[in-house]
């Protein structure tokens, strides 16, 4: 799960972690209400308004309603009007932010809406720095990666100038020591306060992304102020679904309009659902063989419209819930029923399939491939159901007759 | 001969709820040998599975069992109380974690877990105190292993399988069915099958299952199926390189995934360009590995290895 800058702000903020005073504002009026307290308080004139998407690049992203203006904005109109200037440039980046489309290199072409902005406290900025904490799969650990080229793309940075990456590792019985702590401060180039400063964020900040099962927690930047202090000046956090369980505040940090909606709605009917842009829906059990039908279909030069795994089995009401998520796709010309019985008997899952068709009815063309027990009895039933339904032998031969049809 | 598993397991299992139970009893059915079941709520009571056995395990006998399997309060109790050598666990993901480590603790030397969901940090520290133990992991969220004919661990239908040939490794559970199934229809069989799990941290991965395979005599090729995300396949790729005497045939699912999604695995996701099934065939094709282009070649790309 992904949460907005703001929260992980506010979270970092409850565990003791230097952020930027801030305050999340939904309209125009609350984010010029937000600017005479955060003036005061920090005794900066400079304010920031932050989009808050759950996509990276907002800075350099544009609107697609104001193509000249960016998902983030320094206002320094304060520097010279006081107050009263940078209320009214808040008021006039609010009112043509909020509720416009941004578009980044990360949400693709469509775009996200802004609902929310976040209006900041300007900070004197020194040196600017990357710090990520991260699961690393093939040690089975965390691993913290720090740079100094902040602000930058990491990826790229990790492709182009390698040695500019480090890393630790996290023991996870020891969390990190301070010797690591240390070392990284010294090959980030920090001495003296700055650097007692970075190696208390630090660990502080690898202590945290244990205790809140994060998945990943991304500082960029990561800046060194004028003062010699360290602070959070961004913030990107995602956790681990499988231990949100366990935190409850957390999982209410969910924003449902940055999701999907059929997303959504095959989450609460237990089947784990993907959209994608092709015409051909899926239908399959099991994550692997559901990734595979995709391929599948594609190798034959078919689009998928979807991932869709049903999981163990396919009764009535998921195979009804799954044709209704499908479908309400206008671009799915077909389906592609893909499901491997195993311990499931075929007859119950043709049954699972009749039914289901039955309740919600079938737009599009259907083929279905079953294996397993009974299989035979199985497409008998499909055969004989009256039902739109083509059946296929294998994969490669239900991939094929989707595609054609759907063509 | 076989790995991991054969007629020599005596298997425990942990979490005797309604997935535990019923497989433990299509494991009894199989002819798998399940000497004690841990569930602390019920300590003291027997289980008794009976039924019809499942032909495709032991068609040589009798056509019913009546079994009954005593239950524990700790592995501990269990493993003192009989001769288990492998444990298998169904325990719900909260405690998932702890029922493995429990089980590495009294040394249990091969140890299953199906259980789907663990949390990642959870996966983390149970690796971590497994490390210096002499015992070894399969899974989690995974969905077992099988040597035909002799012991089925885990949750996978036990008719598709047939003594043969040929060692299945795989991320993903009805993938695996898929290879295995191939197989049996081409005649060439299984020696033994693992399912390594699609979770980002697990026990034993595809480089250690190779090396296995490729000191098993009666191991003639192995099929592995991997998808995106991690790095397991490019280890395996140079591993293979390295050191396999065999011929090895691969399917990898996800080439037509989009970045950063979890593809219904929590491993099974694309990060910073990382992990693409592209980069993955290639790697494995340039250690000599037969790519299956579809996962309905799979078989026939072991039979073009084998040749």
């Amino acid at each position: 799960m992904k949460i907005h800058e703001y929260q992980a702000k506010q979270l970092m903020a409850a565990h003791g972690i230097p952020v930027p005073l801030g305050k999340v504002a939904v309209s125009v009026e609350a984010a010029v209400a937000a600017v005479r307290p955060l003036v005061e308080q920090s005794g900066n004139p400079v304010v920031v308004v932050k989009s808050q998407i759950h996509a990276g690049g907002r800075g350099k992203g544009t609107f697609k309603e104001h193509p000249d203006l960016r998902g983030v904005n320094v206002v320094t109109a304060g520097l010279q009007g006081g107050v009263e200037a940078t209320e009214a440039a808040v008021a006039d980046l609010a009112e043509r932010m909020l509720g416009s489309t941004l578009v980044t290199i990360q949400t693709g072409p469509s775009g996200k809406r802004v609902n929310r902005l976040y209006v900041e406290q300007g900070v004197n900025i020194d040196r600017e720095l990357y710090l990520a904490v991260l699961l690393d799969r093939a040690l089975a650990r965390n691993i913290v990666m720090a740079s100094t080229e902040g602000g930058m793309d990491i990826e790229k940075v990790a492709e182009e100038t390698p040695d500019k990456i480090l890393r630790a590792e996290v023991d996870p019985a020891v969390g990190l020591a301070t010797f690591q702590a240390n070392g990284l401060g010294w090959g980030l180039g920090l001495e003296g306060p700055a650097h007692t400063e970075f190696v208390l964020f630090v660990k502080t900040l690898t202590a945290m992304a244990t205790q809140l099962d994060t998945d990943l927690i991304e500082i960029n930047p990561l800046v060194v102020t004028k003062e010699a202090t360290v602070i959070a000046l961004d913030g990107k956090m995602g956790f681990d679904d499988n231990a949100l369980y366990r935190h409850p505040d957390i999982a209410n940090m969910r924003d449902e309009t940055e999701e999907d909606p059929a997303e959504l709605e095959a989450k609460e009917t237990g089947l784990s659902y993907i959209k994608l842009n092709g015409t051909i829906g899926c239908m399959v059990n099991g994550a692997g063989l559901a990734m595979s039908t995709m391929d599948i279909i594609k190798h034959f030069g078919g689009e998928p419209a979807n991932f869709l795994d049903v999981g163990g089995g396919a009764n009535a009401e998921q195979v009804a819930a799954a044709i209704r998520i499908i479908t309400a796709d206008p671009n799915v010309k077909g389906i592609f029923v893909n499901i491997f019985g195993g311990i499931m008997r075929c007859d119950t899952i043709a049954a699972g399939i009749i039914s289901g068709v039955k309740e919600v009815g079938l737009p599009v063309p259907m083929v279905v491939r079953l294996e397993g027990t009974n299989v035979e009895l199985g497409k008998q039933m499909l055969d004989e159901s009256g039902l739109n339904l083509v059946t296929a032998t294998d994969m490669k031969e239900g991939a094929q007759k989707i595609v054609e049809l759907t063509r | 001969m076989s790995i991991l598993v054969s007629t020599e397991t005596r298997l425990l299992v942990q979490g005797l709820g309604k997935t535990g139970r019923f497989h433990a009893d299509r494991s009894i059915a199989y002819g798998t040998e399940v000497v004690g079941a841990v569930h602390p709520s019920r300590a003291g009571e027997v289980e008794v599975f009976e039924g019809e056995t499942d032909a495709s395990g032991w068609p040589d006998r009798p056509g019913k069992y009546r079994v009954e399997v005593p239950i524990f309060r700790s592995v501990g109790e269990a493993a003192a109380a009989t001769n288990a050598n492998a444990s298998v666990v169904f325990v719900p993901p909260p405690s998932a974690a702890d029922a493995i480590m429990e089980a590495a603790a009294v040394g249990v030397p091969l140890i299953v877990a199906i259980t789907e969901g663990v949390p990642v940090a959870d996966m983390v520290l149970a690796k971590r105190y497994l490390a210096d133990k002499p015992v070894r992991l399969v899974g989690p969220n995974c969905p077992g292993v099988i040597t035909p004919r002799e012991c089925r661990i885990g949750i996978m239908p036990g008719y598709i399988h047939q003594p043969g040939r040929i060692g299945v490794v795989s991320r993903s559970g009805t993938l695996t069915y898929e290879a295995v199934y191939q197989l049996t229809r081409l005649g060439l069989g299984q020696t033994t099958a693992v399912g390594i799990g699609g979770d980002p941290v697990n026990g034993t991965n595809f480089v250690d299952v190779l090396r296995l395979f490729n000191d098993d005599p009666a191991t003639e090729g192995v099929v592995m199926i991997g998808e995106i995300g991690g790095t397991a396949e490019e280890e395996a790729a140079a591993f293979v390189a390295k050191e396999m005497r065999k011929p090895v045939a691969a399917f990898i699912a996800g080439t037509s995934a989009p970045p950063g999604k979890r593809m219904g695995h929590a491993g099974a996701i694309i990060s910073g360009g990382k992990g693409t099934a592209a980069a993955k065939i290639a790697a494995l094709q340039e250690a000599g590995i037969t790519i299956a282009p579809t996962p309905t070649d799979m078989g026939t790309a072991m039979v073009e290895a084998l040749a």
